[in-house]
């Protein structure tokens, strides 16, 4: 279910990096929580994130949640196909409806995240 | 008490269901110390027809049976009889906001209508479901342009009206916005764009003109945009007489419209309540406050409305709303609906000439002191206003707003508006009077 | 067996714009006793429009018809309850709308001289008084349009008194079982928001308020009784520690229709507060709007209040701009004066004692309504509630059905829903509030309907989790309509 590859973050976004860049998003417990997803609020390509620091929301029609950034670093991409199709995000979190890439400013971080047998654990722990 | 309905035996059953002795049992829990142990120092409660003496007495203080060249904001014109049957109707009147939409539907569709006719109004592409007034929409309307291009700087033409002027700053002082005006044309009564532009640079968030202005002067808005929009900064344009709207072209080169619905039907009420609005292009939706009703289906394919975009509000983004608003005039925008109605297309412009002849056929025996086109209003200078409103008074007459309150430098001149009510011989006696007073004051 | 409602062919309706056909007319005006304009020699021909694209055009009846139809599918307190908790929603007396139309207020220009607006100026004045001795506070402004903006103005007086005294400081606490207005506005204000947790019991944690009042903070945004519809017991200690750090108590006022003749706010150590004339002085909702949100203040806070305030000068009302310390306008004019019309009205017909007559049935009313619940339906505080109760959806989530669910059923039986998911304290919140303007039949059936609709959840959760069934509209797809927004009509 949750990608080996992936590290996570309390507040259930997932990051995977290759080569110096992450591409993040948040994950299937997260989206299915927020319900219908019915619009995604993303930064501008060359926009500054910190880690823990809110880097856009996401919205379903009866709220609100920030997408805290799981690792510092400059915006490069964002994903084009949110912008017309948001309900992707319920249907492929993981993978086609990620939301951002970061060129990391601070490798480092991505020790400091959850494995996917950690996530596992914590959200079943939340429950 | 006529809206108490219960009876004493029914209390008397419900306090034993809750097993409870004595109604006043049911404040038992309160702090002693928190307690009101004596009555509320108010008459005890009167009939309805006492009522209504109260408040017929309270009437007969005022201006009935007067002529009045008041506008300055606040404008008399006729109420189509309409209007009231329609918001008096309880189903309209009692009802709630209209977040259940299932049994919502009539409020929602009249909100939807009265958005798009604001739009159609106005050339916009989104407009809100009404915010308290016009007053209250212009910083509304600064606070969105902040967010839009996040800068915080805001420029308002010293010809928007006064008092919305100082509401603005109020708002803005808390905002971490800065205030500054720019002044006027002495000639024309329009904007000062060499004024404008000296004072607009890259940090300004907006620029906030009137039109018709305070002056009843219709204003340089391509002007205003020109400046703005090279700077990066987002143009407002407000109205307070959306009557004018019925002939005269809307501000397409506006960002934002932000205006003051007191026109259609609204009574005049003593100052409220009104009904304002915002009304913007498709991209900046999402950066609008207050509620706005969307077109949908539900589960069987019918077309159906809702509230929609709620996550903008206060009840979802709490402190990171787009603006504390909970209500919307509703019911006084329901108003406007229903005279947008029944004037139509035609009537509107029909209604806005008939103003504007008015108004041009007072301004014909009267000067007006500026040069600028008008529509239904302007200014007068007149030696001592408040000396020639004395004068007025004694016919029975209501005259123009002395401007010395807010524009020093027009202490000697006021602002009258002529409607579609105003009669002939009401005007000429106005200017009869104007004109002796003028000829008193040269001789005293 | 439902008894309440019954269905029944309801008109279908279609937009204005879908009904406009060119050369309908509703209007007519007299003909102009002046020569009429040419519109571009008048107004300058740029200046002057085509014609508004796609504005209707149709004939009285139609709009008679049209507007009628579409009021048909609303439900509204003249069909019966509404029990949606925090909104008091009681009887909108009729008397109110007559006094606020009569000529000499209706038509009052807020411009005209003092000396022909004496009588408007009295009403006001008279409401100040009333509400003053309704909150034992010692001063009021009417000016305030709504709620949230009597809240602004509340937290803006709080600041303008504390920047006198040298620090407006830079927080607000706020509980988290507060109205959503409350952080909003606190942030409009300037201030960042700090919320405080509520105890086990869904009270104030008077504790966590001691360790949080600091120097930093400018005050504490309390509703009492609270969301919960419980009184704060600890509100004079509460406000005893915001005063010894040189913090406020502010008042959010929704909730008074618990309180008012029973206790008063300015006895119990609230500095400010604001009040909602449509909720508890049963001004009309009218559909989402307008309300009124007048402030009362204690004597400290008076010199800031919104210019201009009413004074007697010479025994006549007067407008007096002389305010130095006043925070400024928070709107043009005096406030929404036709409202505060029949807010008036309201206390007139009630009178002092009738006021507290009024609170006692809508606490009554709201505890019958806790007792004849409490068997089928989880509460989640079990402290004695006031004027609202509010329940959890526990019990019937186990099954998977929610509170909205439960809502939407209640439609079939003929009411409105009653406040779904707030207070955010309480998950899957049921909140429900009578008022007294409720005979016991009425709160009887509605008693029966949530009782009826708990034996359904057991046997027949499908069909709740479709409801509502009967309306003109089932379910509408919100969704979809958040996805892609069609805010207005366009023509095909």
């Amino acid at each position: 279910m949750y990608p080996e590859d992936f590290r996570y973050t309390k507040e259930h976004e997932w990051v995977l990096v290759e080569g110096g860049i992450g591409t993040v998003g948040i994950t299937d417990h997260a989206q299915q929580e927020l319900g219908d997803i019915v619009y995604v609020d993303l930064p501008k390509p060359g926009a500054g994130v910190e880690r823990g620091k809110s880097l856009g929301s996401v919205e379903s029609v009866k709220a609100v949640s920030d997408i805290f950034a799981p690792v510092s670093g400059e915006v490069t991409e964002i994903n084009p196909v949110l912008a017309d199709a948001p309900e992707k995000l319920n249907e492929d979190p993981h993978g086609a409806a990620w939301l951002v890439k970061i060129k990391l400013s601070a490798p480092g971080e991505v020790q400091e995240l959850m494995t996917a047998a950690d996530y596992q654990a914590y959200i079943g722990a939340e429950k | 008490m006529r809206y108490l309905p219960k009876s004493d035996s029914e209390r008397r059953q419900m306090l034993d269901a809750c097993a409870v002795a004595s109604a006043e049992d049911l404040f038992a829990h309160l702090p002693e110390s928190v307690r009101l142990r004596r009555p509320l120092e108010l008459a005890p409660g009167i009939s309805e027809y006492e009522i209504v003496d109260y408040f017929r007495a309270r009437a007969a203080d005022g201006a009935n049976g007067y002529a009045s060249f008041l506008g300055a904001g606040v404008y008399r014109h006729f109420r189509p009889v309409l209007v009231d049957t329609v918001v008096s109707r309880g189903e309209f009147l009692t009802s709630y906001t209209p977040y259940q939409a299932e049994i919502s539907q009539g409020t929602l569709a009249a909100i939807f209508e009265f958005q798009t006719m604001i739009c159609q109004l106005t050339g916009m592409d989104v407009a809100n479901a009404s915010m308290y007034d016009g007053s209250t929409a212009v910083p509304e309307a600064a606070m969105m342009a902040a967010r839009i291009t996040s800068r915080h700087r805001v420029l308002a033409a010293r010809s928007v009206h006064p008092e919305y002027r100082e509401v603005l700053g109020t708002y803005a002082r808390h905002q971490g916005m800065t205030v500054e005006e720019f002044g006027y044309a002495q000639g024309t009564g329009a904007i000062d764009g060499e004024d404008l532009e000296s004072k607009t640079d890259d940090q300004t968030a907006a620029v906030i003109v009137q039109s018709p202005n305070f002056f009843g002067v219709i204003d340089d808005v391509k002007a205003a945009a020109e400046i703005a929009h090279r700077r990066g900064a987002l143009l407002i344009v407000l109205f307070t007489e959306a009557v004018s709207l019925g002939i005269l072209e809307p501000p397409q080169e506006a960002d934002i419209v932000a205006g003051e619905l007191q026109s259609f039907a609204i009574s005049p009420s003593y100052g409220g309540p009104y009904a304002g609005i915002i009304a913007t292009r498709e991209k900046f939706v999402r950066q609008m406050p207050g509620r706005l009703v969307g077109q949908t289906v539900d589960t069987h394919g019918n077309r159906a409305f809702c509230l929609t975009l709620s996550t903008r509000e206060q009840h979802i983004r709490r402190e990171k709303a787009t603006s504390n608003i909970c209500t919307n005039q509703a019911l006084i925008a329901l108003m406007a609906t229903v005279f947008m109605t029944v004037y139509g297309k035609l009537g509107l412009r029909e209604l806005a000439l008939q103003n504007a002849a008015k108004a041009h056929y007072l301004a014909g025996t009267l000067r007006p002191a500026f040069a600028g086109k008008f529509f239904n209003e302007f200014v007068v200078r007149c030696g001592n206003p408040e000396a020639a409103n004395r004068a007025l008074l004694k016919k029975k007459i209501i005259g123009g707003l002395p401007l010395g309150r807010f524009y020093p430098e027009l202490a000697d001149a006021m602002l009258v508006c002529a409607t579609e009510m105003t009669r002939r011989a009401e005007m000429d006696e106005l200017s009869q009077t104007l004109r002796a007073a003028a000829t008193a004051e040269v001789l005293a | 067996m439902i008894q309440k409602v019954r269905s029944h062919p309801s008109q279908n309706e279609a937009l204005l714009f879908e009904r406009s056909s060119p050369g309908k007319r509703a209007w007519q005006l007299p003909e102009l006793d002046v020569p009429a304009v040419a519109a571009a020699e008048a107004l300058g021909a740029a200046n002057v429009r085509a014609e508004i694209p796609g504005f209707p055009e149709v004939s009285e009846v139609e709009a008679i018809r049209h507007f009628t139809r579409l009021s048909t599918w609303n439900y509204a307190i003249d069909h019966g309850m509404y029990p949606l908790g925090s909104c008091t929603m009681k009887y909108n007396p009729r008397i109110n709308e007559l006094v606020a139309r009569i000529e000499g207020l209706a038509w009052a220009h807020p411009y005209q001289p003092e000396a022909l607006a004496q009588g408007a100026m009295e009403v006001m004045a008279r409401l100040e008084a009333a509400l003053a001795e309704i909150t034992g506070m010692d001063a009021v402004t009417l000016q305030p349009s709504a709620g949230a903006q009597g809240e602004l103005t509340g937290i803006l007086l709080i600041r303008a008194a504390l920047e006198k005294r040298g620090n407006p400081r830079r927080k607000i606490l706020i509980p988290d079982s507060a109205h959503g207005t409350n952080p909003a506005t606190a942030t409009i204000a300037g201030y960042l928001v700090e919320n405080v947790k509520s105890t086990a019991d869904g009270m104030l944690d008077l504790e966590a308020l001691a360790r949080l009042v600091d120097k930093d903070v400018a005050a504490l945004m309390v509703t009492n009784p609270n969301t919960l519809g419980v009184f704060e017991e600890n509100i004079v200690q509460a406000a005893d520690v915001l005063h010894a750090k040189g913090a406020m108590l502010y008042m959010d006022g929704a909730n008074m229709n618990a309180l008012v003749g029973i206790a008063r706010p300015g006895d119990f150590g609230v500095d400010v507060m604001h009040l909602n004339l449509h909720k508890t002085f049963s001004t009309p909702h009218g559909g989402g709007g307008p309300g009124a949100g007048p402030v009362a203040v204690k004597k400290a806070l008076e010199p800031f209040l919104p210019a201009p305030r009413l004074k007697r000068v010479r025994g006549k009302w007067a407008w007096d701009y002389q305010r130095k310390r006043s925070i400024g306008r928070v709107r043009a004019f005096y406030g929404n004066f036709g409202v505060l019309v029949r807010a008036l009205a309201y206390i007139l017909a009630h009178g002092g004692p009738g006021l507290r007559n009024a609170t006692v049935d809508a606490v009554l009313n709201a505890v019958y309504i806790r007792k004849r619940l409490e068997p089928y339906f989880d509460l989640p505080y079990p402290a004695p509630n006031m004027h609202e109760v509010v329940f959890s959806d526990e019990r019937q989530a186990r099954l998977g059905i929610r509170t909205g669910d439960l809502a939407k059923r209640l439609i079939d039986y003929g009411f409105h829903p009653y406040t779904v998911s707030f207070p955010l304290i309480v998950h899957g919140a049921v909140m429900i509030e009578p008022t007294e303007t409720e005979s016991k039949l009425e709160l009887d059936q509605f008693i029966d309907a949530m009782i009826s609709i708990a034996k359904e959840v057991e046997t027949d959760p499908e069909m709740v989790k479709q409801a509502p069934h009967s309306t003109r509209t089932s379910r509408v797809d919100e969704v979809a309509a958040a996805r892609k927004p069609v805010l207005r009509w366009k023509p095909a």
